[in-house]
């Protein structure tokens, strides 16, 4: 059996999975599934993960999506208090921003973010990483794996957490994975 | 003890990051190709949801924006299926969600600008938990065609979209459904993308009779399929690597 084909998400992705942000009054509640990601107490350093979404041209990609999925500080995927999963709309200057707690470790992994962006005129969701300026990230497979690009994957640290700018093409395009 | 890893993904059986006759992917598309690596820890797992999270007309966008005793516009359909892996294994409590345009071809967006009206009664989006057999459905009206910017007159077969998630974040898929006999799925440049038309054939929702309720709402089906797991794997996985 094969897997279902891709298809793009389209220019309307936030009515289907940010309603809120999208303006539809009352949809679920009124919360957009995946904007909180600390729900409880649980150990570790907040950190707000910003950035912003760039095309081939530099414009912003106002119509994206951004995922993320990350181990908790104490490496292990959605322990009580932490859903280590988070998703948020682009905006109209193509950011995104996420209040979540700074990774740990994971055996040989460094610290990292999986960072899944889908929008009008992406087939198939890309897949990237974000890894933390701050960390020693030298032995990590997959940072391994981006070679002489690996630097578009390092998130920098700013006031109160780490900025990671995504550029779908051009002389500044990051990293993108088939996993 | 870990499950299986996932199979690679077939890259050829979506499609390709840059295509010319869909203009969005101009300055959108990678230019690099995308670096593979086989799926760790990281990759293998992925956000739980259940049904406890669901309100109870997320899975009803017939009214699930209606005003107290409105119904939205159009056609009125039930679209079922079953959520399955590659190695046809059911997937039980996985998100699925849609939207979609109105039975105008209307979305309700501030960017939507087409003549077509909005409908008060209908939002447009929607969501359900798959159940223990891996089978889902949802209520709604069938969606219309519309116009869209892509340098010509092109117009975009009906559709739902989907969100999916399946056991762990590789799996992840965002795709579209299409209805039989819709004559624009032969022309529209986002379908025709994917590479292989018996990938193409799978977005082909079918009208099931079957399911159709007598004097109510008919039924479209639409299985989905996420990546199966690795057959040749034993037990070295890692965790960590």
């Amino acid at each position: 059996m094969k897997e279902t084909p891709s298809q793009t998400a389209g220019p309307y992705v936030h009515i289907g999975c940010v309603p809120r942000f999208a303006g539809l009054r009352g949809m679920y509640d009124g919360q957009d599934l995946g904007a909180e990601m600390i729900t409880g107490e649980v150990a570790g350093t907040r950190i707000s993960f910003i950035g912003a979404v760039y095309d081939g041209e530099g414009a912003p990609v106002t119509d994206a999506m951004v995922e993320i999925w990350q181990a908790a500080p104490d490496g292990t995927f959605s322990p009580e208090g932490f859903t280590s999963w988070g998703r948020q709309p682009a905006d109209a200057q193509g950011a995104f921003r996420f209040e979540t707690l700074k990774p740990g470790a994971m055996g040989a992994q460094a610290p990292h973010i999986l960072v899944w962006i889908v929008a009008r005129g992406i087939g198939l969701g890309l897949t990237t990483r974000a890894y933390f300026a701050d960390e020693d990230n030298s032995s990590d497979p997959v940072y391994q794996r981006a070679g002489s690009r690996a630097q578009t994957l390092v998130a920098r640290a700013v006031e109160g957490g780490y900025h990671l700018d995504i550029h779908l093409q051009g002389p500044k395009e990051t990293v993108f994975f088939d996993v | 003890m870990a499950e299986a890893p996932f199979k690679p993904r077939d890259l050829g059986a979506h499609p390709p990051p840059f295509y010319p006759d869909y203009r969005s992917t101009h300055f959108r598309a990678p230019s690099h190709a995308l670096l593979h690596y086989a799926p760790t820890a990281t990759e293998m797992a992925g956000p739980v949801f259940g049904q406890g999270m669901l309100g109870a007309d997320d899975d009803d966008l017939i009214v699930n924006y209606a005003a107290a005793g409105q119904a939205a516009l159009g056609p009125r359909i039930l679209v079922h299926g079953v959520l399955r892996d590659q190695d046809a294994r059911p997937m039980p409590g996985k998100l699925i969600e849609v939207w979609q345009a109105n039975a105008g071809g209307r979305y309700r967006h501030k960017k939507d600008g087409y003549l077509a009206p909005l409908d008060p009664n209908f939002g447009g989006c929607g969501r359900c938990v798959t159940g223990p057999d891996g089978t889902y459905s949802f209520r709604t009206i069938q969606p219309g065609p519309y116009p869209w910017p892509n340098g010509g007159n092109d117009w975009r077969p009906a559709h739902i979209h989907f969100s999916v998630f399946g056991d762990g974040f590789a799996q992840r898929l965002i795709t579209q459904m299409y209805f039989e006999g819709d004559p624009h799925i032969a022309l529209c440049p986002i379908v025709q993308s994917i590479p292989d038309p018996k990938g193409i054939d799978t977005l082909v929702a079918r009208l099931d009779m079957g399911q159709t309720v007598p004097m109510d709402i008919r039924a479209y089906r639409f299985d989905i399929t996420l990546r199966g797991r690795d057959a040749t794997y034993f037990e070295n996985f890692k965790d960590g690597t």
